[in-house]
């Protein structure tokens, strides 16, 4: 057994090993140039078909909420933003993760949620998401591979 | 020729005038729930209507009901003064909702412990009052003291919340008919509530569908009955004043 000592000195010891863990979690600071995030967050790379996934998913990229995608399966699909069908073609990768980092940096009337915006510049935040970006930096340069593949 | 002129500016101009006027959630229903909506008893909210009536008819611990005031039937509620929700309180220095009206009559004048906010029974009276004035167009007075009030809700109305950044307006003010999945926006007028929802099967106060609201933007709702939700049930009733109240609606 562990004396009561030590496990003081390991307990507080713990959020070390947690931290790196949660800092998959966290948010990964970005530059804007113009309208594009020219370099991909974190020097990370994306993959498309996680890309998609993310995409279809509710709970974490919900594109289809406001979006068509060639996704046929999924359903009902939103009709609130554009659709995204051939979007490669009219946007390059820094320009689609600018969009889809934080839209608001744009359009500030804009009703696309940020997908990685700075967590301490959000609003009465639910426990549960606080200090947290809906997409961490890998989903969403996954996000942003997948949509480089609709040309 | 001035009458031609005239009747073309009317032309010109009424989209303007008509943009200008409130949309009921109703008239974004599919012809079989407005057929529900309409038909007393293929409405699933008339269960809570029927539930606040009983209520309405119970004794309190003063042996006192509403209905010896009220009419059996709420028939002596007038309409016009239901309309007005939320009044502002001279006493509190605050708007007051229908629903805490309500609630005062059951501790003040039945002698009754207060009603928790939002609880089933309150919701059920609160339903049962408010569908007495069913077609009564909505009518708050923001030109006095509510005033303050009503600014207070248009500014929380237009703030963003929680982690999808997400505030009324950026939906409910621009892209009402749009779908969100199958979902079809509305301009989120307030007429019809309480209301009931098809998507969880239960009546839904305003408070609480406001609340879902701040939980699907990720964001902390605020306690019942707090400042915030006054204030906003103050600007949205006001924003949709003129149209007729629907209580209870039936909505997806």
């Amino acid at each position: 057994m562990v004396c009561r000592y030590c496990q003081r000195i390991i307990i507080s010891l713990l959020p070390l090993v947690v931290s790196p863990l949660a800092a998959a979690e966290g948010f990964v600071p970005w530059q804007a140039v113009g309208d594009s995030i020219p370099q991909p967050l974190g020097g990370l790379t994306g993959d498309a078909s996680r890309g998609r996934e993310i995409a279809r998913r509710k709970d974490l990229g919900n594109c289809l909420a406001c979006h068509r995608l060639p996704i046929p399966e999924a359903g009902f699909q939103g009709t609130v933003g554009p659709p995204l069908d051939g979007i490669a073609s009219r946007l390059n990768a820094g320009q689609i993760r600018l969009r889809v980092a934080d839209e608001s940096r744009r359009i500030p009337t804009t009703v696309m949620p940020p997908f990685h915006k700075d967590p301490t510049t959000l609003n009465q935040v639910a426990d549960d998401y606080y200090g947290k970006p809906v997409l961490n930096a890998q989903q969403l340069e996954d996000v942003v591979a997948y949509l480089m593949t609709l040309q | 020729m001035a009458k031609l002129l005239k009747m073309g500016m009317m032309l010109l101009l009424s989209p303007l005038i008509w943009a200008d006027q409130p949309k009921s959630g109703y008239d974004y229903l599919q012809a079989e729930t407005q057929a529900m909506q309409d038909d007393e008893f293929a409405n699933p909210g008339m269960a809570t209507v029927d539930m606040g009536h009983a209520l309405f008819n119970t004794p309190g611990n003063n042996g006192r009901r509403c209905s010896d005031c009220h009419g059996e039937d709420g028939e002596k509620l007038d309409p016009k003064k239901i309309a007005r929700y939320p009044i502002y309180n001279p006493e509190l220095g605050r708007p007051f909702t229908l629903q805490q009206q309500v609630n005062f009559c059951w501790e003040e004048h039945l002698d009754n412990i207060p009603f928790v906010p939002g609880c089933t029974e309150l919701v059920a009276l609160e339903t049962f009052v408010r569908n007495r004035a069913r077609g009564e167009p909505v009518n708050v007075d923001i030109s006095g003291p509510m005033r303050p009030f009503y600014e207070a809700g248009k500014a929380l109305y237009h703030t963003r919340f929680g982690q999808m950044n997400m505030a009324c307006y950026v939906c409910h003010d621009q892209y009402a008919g749009q779908y969100l999945r199958g979902q079809i926006l509305t301009e989120g007028q307030t007429n019809g509530f309480p209301e009931y929802r098809l998507g969880s099967g239960r009546i839904t106060s305003l408070q609480r569908r406001l609340e879902e609201c701040l939980r699907s933007f990720r964001a902390e709702p605020f306690e019942r009955d707090a400042d915030e939700y006054i204030d906003l049930e103050v600007y949205l009733n006001a924003r949709g004043n003129g149209l007729p109240i629907e209580t209870p609606a039936v909505r997806y």
